[in-house]
């Protein structure tokens, strides 16, 4: 029997690494590692998976991180378009929008990208959205993904999780953590996924968006 | 320039050598509204008059952001400027992600030109109707361009088109030394007396002018309207301290009145 053709070689490769976010009443947190590794190795412990997208909208991806760069600079273009035509920057929900269709746009061919959205929405409130590699999309209070993610997000959900989405009246997404604590949480979960996830170490990077702008914080991880 | 039979199109050669079309679509540049532009060393201004079609209307827009570092200013068909805009934003925005560096301002002004200039040699196309004066900055210092609907482009110091642009023009041509070391705030304030010259005796307020800036550290930007008011009423007041010397010259001229006959 003739066994099927396979492939010799792959457009992708996984750099690893993780990525997390927090939404508060009037503030969001983005987080990533700073590591990038392929297989087994380190390529470097300082790379940034962070981008800042618009005024109030950060976005932070793993995954394979050329493609995470072609999706950054596709987004960047696409949002000096809009300021163009409309004189303001795009708000975070419409952002989220456009990296959704993005990303749908390379249906058959995606992105390896795994992407979360974080920042201020049009009423000032704290915004995280999660995708999947091909653009589906949810707002959420938190979120995690990469590498690290299936450590960090049941920890987050033990902490975090709103009660059932069933009850009525709707409850608020957002945390009832306030800045410094959310901060705190996110440095407590990386430690822990550095830990036990290979591809999760170095540094984190953790960026605050809030009414005052954005602020960029770095804490050490273990570096094995 | 009369109707004749060699102007109905712009694939026609008139006998003396023209091309009647692309000198009618200049004329469309000089039947706009005014629109000046003059650089420094570091930095470059556009100006421009906002004519409304009526006191219900808004003003119509004439001077774009195209970069950080490239602003155009329009007199003419401005539905044509603001399609062409569009293509100098697109152009900046393509070579920014190839290159991850500013387009330089030169090699912009020649993709616009030849842009123009196909326009002035196919049968089922017209010229662009409008006259362009783009303000940019690279490597080698602050520039101003100006870009005709016949597909030519010049480099200025300072210049003016649009309707009356002749008296802002002899403005710039008396003043256009002291420009390259200018200072920002003395390069705005010429910017506003070259305005003032193409209104001929209307009164020059914030809201029937734009002002635009860019230069070396400061990214393009309309200046906001109240800015621009301070800085007419600093122009009036210094023109007021002016005064009193010529009343004193018409005084001692009846004196001068009998050595003349």
């Amino acid at each position: 029997m003739a066994t099927k053709q396979q492939a010799n070689w792959s457009p992708y490769d996984n750099n690893g690494g993780t990525c997390v976010a927090i939404a508060g009443a009037d503030y969001c947190v983005i987080a990533a590692d700073t590591r990038m590794s392929t297989g087994y190795s380190i390529l470097t412990r300082d790379y940034s998976k962070i981008s800042k997208l618009a005024d109030k909208c950060v976005m932070a991806s793993s995954g394979f991180q050329a493609d995470v760069k072609a999706l950054q600079k596709n987004l960047a273009a696409r949002h000096l378009i809009y300021q163009h035509q409309h004189n303001k920057q795009m708000s975070c929900p419409a952002m989220a929008q456009l990296l959704s269709n993005t990303l749908y746009y390379k249906r058959f061919f995606p992105y390896y990208a795994f992407n979360v959205l974080g920042g201020l929405d049009n009423e000032g409130k704290g915004c995280v959205f999660t995708y999947d590699a091909v653009g589906s999309y949810e707002r959420v209070g938190y979120s995690s993904q990469g590498s690290g993610s299936t450590l960090i997000m049941p920890v987050l959900d033990n902490q975090l999780k709103s009660p059932s989405p069933l009850l009525l009246p709707a409850v608020d997404a957002v945390t009832p953590l306030s800045e410094s604590e959310a901060v705190d949480m996110v440095k407590d979960v990386f430690a822990s996924a550095a830990e036990r996830d290979i591809y999760t170490g170095d540094k984190v990077e953790i960026v605050i968006v809030n009414a005052g702008g954005i602020r960029r914080e770095y804490t050490d991880l273990r570096k094995d | 320039m009369f109707r004749n039979q060699y102007d109905t199109d712009v694939t026609t050669w008139s006998p003396a050598g023209r091309l009647f079309q692309v000198e009618y679509a200049m004329e469309a540049v000089k039947q706009g509204s005014a629109a000046i532009g003059l650089r420094s060393k570091s930095h470059v201004v556009l100006a421009s008059v906002n004519k409304a079609n009526s006191e219900l209307s808004s003003h119509q827009r004439k001077i774009f952001k195209v970069d950080d570092h490239i602003g155009v200013a329009i007199a003419g068909l401005t539905a044509d400027g603001r399609v062409l805009s569009r293509y100098l934003r697109s152009e900046c925005i393509n070579y920014s992600f190839v290159y991850e560096s500013p387009l330089p301002v030169g090699r912009l002004v020649v993709q616009l030109a030849d842009k123009a200039q196909v326009c002035t040699q196919r049968s089922w196309k017209r010229p662009y109707g409008v006259g362009l004066l783009v303000a940019g900055l690279d490597e080698s210092g602050a520039h101003l361009y100006y870009n005709c609907p016949s597909g030519n482009y010049f480099e200025y110091q300072a210049f003016a088109i649009g309707s009356r642009s002749q008296a802002a023009k002899t403005y710039l041509e008396r003043k256009f030394e002291t420009f390259a070391n200018c200072s920002r705030e003395d390069l705005i304030r010429d910017a506003l007396f070259a305005i003032k010259e193409t209104l001929q005796g209307e009164k020059l307020t914030s809201s029937i002018c734009t002002v635009a800036i860019l230069g070396i550290g400061e990214p393009f930007q309309i200046i906001d309207q109240q800015t621009i008011q301070q800085l007419i009423d600093s122009l009036e007041i210094r023109e007021e301290a002016g005064e009193p010397s010529a009343a004193m010259q018409e005084d001692r001229s009846p004196e001068a009145a009998p050595m003349e006959i």
